[in-house]
């Protein structure tokens, strides 16, 4: 099965992921600094900045998107709660 | 100035600068507010009119069932079709809920909002989503953006999070008037609506200060920034006493309320650490001392060790608003951990506690949920609990006081940053 190296760079821990894990899923279990609301994609609190492997998570859908943009996300900011590891990627709370 | 004023007695507008009217409403029954806070006379909703030379703008209404009020103030000073502008501070229902009719009664008005409160702003109108379809005209402003009225200049400060991720304060350059929406406001009630006419309301405003907008510290801090280089004449808040005289005495004491008081006293990079704990029969009590005992073998981290049978649980509100790193021990009883560490627990929504380092510990008789149980409750104020909780059964010996110093040790070098090779962990070994 195809994996992924997740690295949290505000508690500097690195998880191996299956493919598809929600970064969600993983920071919560590990206790990184990322906090939710909704959960559900649609209010913006668990902005995550992804500082390498941009490419290396799920595109996001045009309602992430949407939200990215209304709360004034920078540019490789997504969601925690909506993308999915694919491969290597470090992230922070946004 | 007007020194002889009493809102209560008309329904006109106020002016109390060059063409800026009060026009908001009392509500002098109410007793709580928004679920969380108790006011002892009441609270005001404060909506205001500036006049300009090309038209006129509206900077928050009220909470709706005070509509007819501030319907009949506005019309005592200008037609419906002159507003030009409707600005909204904040979106909370207090200050929209005349929206949707004031919408329908000067549809050419432009909405002037932050960029946050589009979502909310479509929610808020959904039950008079007529009124969205025909003329739903907004505009979303940042810091630095602003509006004409002819000879007066409406500009913006992107403030969020005070209190409502949406909120912005809004400046009249030629008055050098502050609308500060929640900002500086307080939950009081007088019909005299200037702060010096009116009685003395300085323990609202710090109690609105301190459940309002506390949580958001950092928040306060950013907008002061923007707000401190300000000329300002008065201060027109959405609630209580309309700030006009010595008004940046009140910027004054929010940038006070908002600056950390240790941090002033800690000159180096001190870390504190503090250990909260109960006990039955001493077997928590000694836990604890050797936890403490652990964490102060390194010099900077600064260890306090409070036994909560002391009483009084309010003081250490602000202790742990500045503490580093948090350990709570309590005993198991009857399958929980016990009360005072609850109540404790449930106080800090006022302050923020993200990102500050979390532990348990105990001693239990048989099942021991206590430590587990408020792991999960500091992960909830979004703590981060670096290492798990620690658990002893009944009298701790001396192998298990080793492991108490152990932890004692282990979340103070977390808290001094010299960090362990964690190395890779695998998804599947998590729980
Ligand atoms: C002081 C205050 C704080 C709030 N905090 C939050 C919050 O953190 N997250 C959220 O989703 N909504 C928050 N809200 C919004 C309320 O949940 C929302 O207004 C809701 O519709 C109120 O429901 P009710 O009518 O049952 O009281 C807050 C509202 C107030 C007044
Ligand atoms: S938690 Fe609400 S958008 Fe992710
Ligand atoms: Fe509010
Ligand atoms: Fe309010």
């Amino acid at each position: 099965m195809a994996k992924g190296k997740i690295t949290f760079e505000d508690i500097d821990q690195t998880v191996n992921v299956p493919a598809g894990t929600r970064i969600i899923e993983v920071s919560e279990k590990i206790g990184a600094g990322i906090i939710y609301g909704c959960r559900e994609g649609d209010c913006g609190t668990c902005i995550t900045h992804v500082t390498e492997g941009w490419n290396n998570l799920t595109e996001p859908s045009v309602l992430e998107e949407k939200v990215l943009k209304e709360n004034m996300a920078s540019r490789h900011d997504r969601l925690a709660c909506q993308a999915q590891v694919l491969g290597d990627c470090k992230v922070k709370p946004a | 100035m007007n020194n002889q004023v009493d809102v209560s007695r008309h329904r006109h507008a106020v002016e109390f600068a060059d063409g800026v009217y009060w026009i908001g409403a009392l509500d002098p029954t109410l007793r709580t507010f928004d679920i969380i806070l108790s006011t002892a006379n009441g609270t005001s909703y404060n909506s205001y009119l500036v006049k300009g030379s090309e038209g006129v703008a509206v900077i928050d209404t009220v909470k709706e069932n005070f509509s007819e009020e501030f319907f009949a103030r506005l019309e005592s000073e200008v037609d419906y079709s002159d507003i030009k502008y409707i600005v909204l501070n904040h979106l909370e229902p207090d200050h929209t809920g005349a929206l949707p009719e004031l919408m329908k009664r000067a549809p050419q008005a432009k909405l002037y909002i932050s960029q946050r409160a589009i979502s909310m702003l479509k929610a808020l109108l959904k039950p008079a989503s007529e009124v969205i379809e025909k003329n739903f005209d907004y505009t979303t402003v940042n810091t630095g953006d602003s509006i004409g009225l002819g000879d007066r200049t409406l500009s913006f400060l992107h403030t969020p999070f005070l209190h409502w991720p949406d909120t912005q304060c809004t400046y009249l350059e030629e008055e050098a008037v502050l609308f500060s929406g929640d900002v500086f406001g307080c939950h009081y009630c007088d019909k005299r609506l200037f702060n010096d006419l009116v009685g003395d309301f300085r323990f609202s405003f710090d109690y609105y200060y301190a459940h309002i907008m506390r949580p958001f510290k950092n928040h306060v801090m950013d907008a002061l920034k923007l707000i401190e280089p300000l000329k300002i004449k008065q201060i027109a808040p959405t609630h209580g006493p309309i700030l006009r005289e010595r008004p940046r005495r009140y910027v004054t004491h929010y940038r006070e309320l908002s600056t950390s008081s240790l941090s002033r006293e800690i000159v180096n990079d001190d870390k504190t650490l503090i250990i909260f704990y109960m006990s039955s029969y001493g077997n928590t009590a000694r836990m604890a001392e050797e936890i403490s005992e652990g964490a102060s073998e390194f010099d900077s981290v600064r260890v306090s060790l409070y036994d909560l049978e002391g009483g009084e649980t309010d003081p250490f509100v602000d202790l742990i608003e500045e503490a580093d790193a948090l350990l709570f021990g309590s005993p198991t009883i009857n399958g929980d951990a016990v009360k005072p560490v609850w109540d404790l627990l449930s106080s800090l929504v006022v302050i923020n506690l993200k990102g500050k380092l979390g532990g348990a510990f105990g001693s239990f008789g048989w099942s021991g949920e206590a430590v587990r149980m408020i792991e999960d409750r500091m992960r909830g104020l979004k703590m981060k609990i670096p290492q798990e909780g620690l658990r002893v059964k009944l009298i701790p010996d001396e192998d298990e006081l080793e492991t108490c110093r152990l932890f004692g040790r282990q979340i103070a070098r977390k808290l001094t940053g010299k960090k362990e090779d964690k190395g890779v962990i695998d998804f599947a070994d998590l729980g």
